[in-house]
């Protein structure tokens, strides 16, 4: 199973701000091993942002996004204490999802 | 379903074009830098080291909690910036790397060829040794970089180390000297720290292990000195050998007194 994601939700004024790294491999497809065989695709394809049951955030990703990639956005209408869930899906069908606390903050 | 500022900022390794003089070019550099440290996934490594750490592994099914990195049994905090240093139930200075080969065979009842098994992680190959080598040296992050120099098998490995960054050979007759001895050396756009001098020490020192965008792993210490020799067409320097633990020694030295400000990240 994948590893945990590291998240980090904190108020900024009224918005939380989340930040997020996910631990991800994030094969193009392009790319050769040692051998010169290719290596397959695998991908994270959709990232779902949830908060207090309603999709904040949904979004679909490619070979573009970057290995262990970083995910920084803000949301209205999050109070400390409140949580956050995060849960990518990718090509192969792996799966992971992760919950952090919104902090007091700045 | 309400959005509000969707994808606001995802990182690729994106660099923006430079164009300007070469001083704007350090400057847009460290604002780049700046920007991924926030995201390091540098994170991701350490957070497994943490569980390295305290799971049960080898024969003996141990976990390596007991492993003492020079501060006593167990001490990680500030453990990094004390390192390279004589111990003396191996009677040997040690690096990180191989004080924690030397714990693998006395605690957990490996062999030292399965504790050095994957010094570096790869794709879809990550590394025990590199994952707690990231989160041990996070653990001094902040901290000052003061090796020992008190006992004079410490001093033979300083003076070791200063031998091997001079000492030119090879195809191409190099040094470590030779990129790290000047100021303002540069290899394409990488500038290069001139590592007799206490500032650029201290930054180089202070910031591996780090995580290389362009390979998407956190490299060690270790690993840098091994690149560097491979790079200066040098006979392969083996992991944890004692040549790389006292160049270690050497730059630490040179480094004393710095911040420790490691992982890092990098191109």
């Amino acid at each position: 199973m994948a590893d945990p994601m590291r998240i980090r939700a904190n108020m900024t004024g009224d918005k939380v701000e989340v930040k997020v790294l996910m631990a991800h491999e994030m094969e193009t497809g392009l790319r050769k091993d040692a051998k010169g065989n290719l290596v397959p695709p695998h991908f994270i394809r959709n990232v779902t942002v949830t908060h207090g049951g309603k999709t904040v955030l949904s979004a679909q990703w490619g070979t573009s996004i970057s290995k262990n990639p970083f995910m920084h956005f803000r949301f209205k209408g999050g109070k400390p204490g409140e949580k956050v869930t995060i849960s990518w899906i990718d090509n192969k069908g792996d799966k992971r999802t992760d919950e952090a606390t919104i902090a007091g903050g700045s | 379903m309400r959005i509000d500022r969707l994808p606001a900022m995802m990182l690729a390794a994106l660099l923006p074009c430079f164009v300007a003089a070469q001083q704007d070019t350090q400057k847009e550099i460290e604002r780049y830098r700046q920007l991924l440290q926030d995201g390091n996934p540098s994170e991701l490594f350490e957070a497994r080291g943490a569980e390295h750490w305290k799971a049960k592994r080898g024969p003996k099914n141990t976990s390596l909690e007991q492993c003492d990195l020079g501060l006593g049994a167990g001490v990680v905090k500030g453990a990094y910036v004390r390192l390279p240093r004589y111990f003396a139930d191996s009677d040997k200075v040690e690096d990180l790397e191989s004080r924690l080969v030397t714990c693998m065979v006395a605690l957990q009842g490996l062999t030292p060829e399965e504790a050095k098994r994957r010094p570096y992680s790869g794709p879809g190959q990550p590394s025990m040794m590199a994952d707690l080598v990231a989160w041990i040296a996070s653990e001094s992050r902040g901290m000052k970089i003061a090796p020992p120099q008190s006992h004079p098998k410490e001093r033979l490995a300083y003076q070791t180390g200063e031998k091997i960054f001079f000492y030119r050979a090879g195809t191409h007759d190099f040094a470590c000297a030779t990129c790290h001895g000047e100021d303002n050396k540069r290899i394409r756009l990488q500038d290069l720290p001139n590592l007799t001098n206490a500032g650029d020490a201290q930054r180089a020192f202070g910031s591996w292990p780090a995580y290389r965008v362009s390979q998407g792993e956190v490299r060690s210490m270790q690993w840098r000195l091994y690149d560097c020799f491979r790079q200066q067409r040098f006979p392969e320097m083996q992991f944890t050998s004692d040549a790389s633990v006292a160049l270690t020694m050497f730059l630490a030295k040179r480094a004393e007194g710095g911040t420790f400000d490691a992982p890092a990240i990098k191109r």
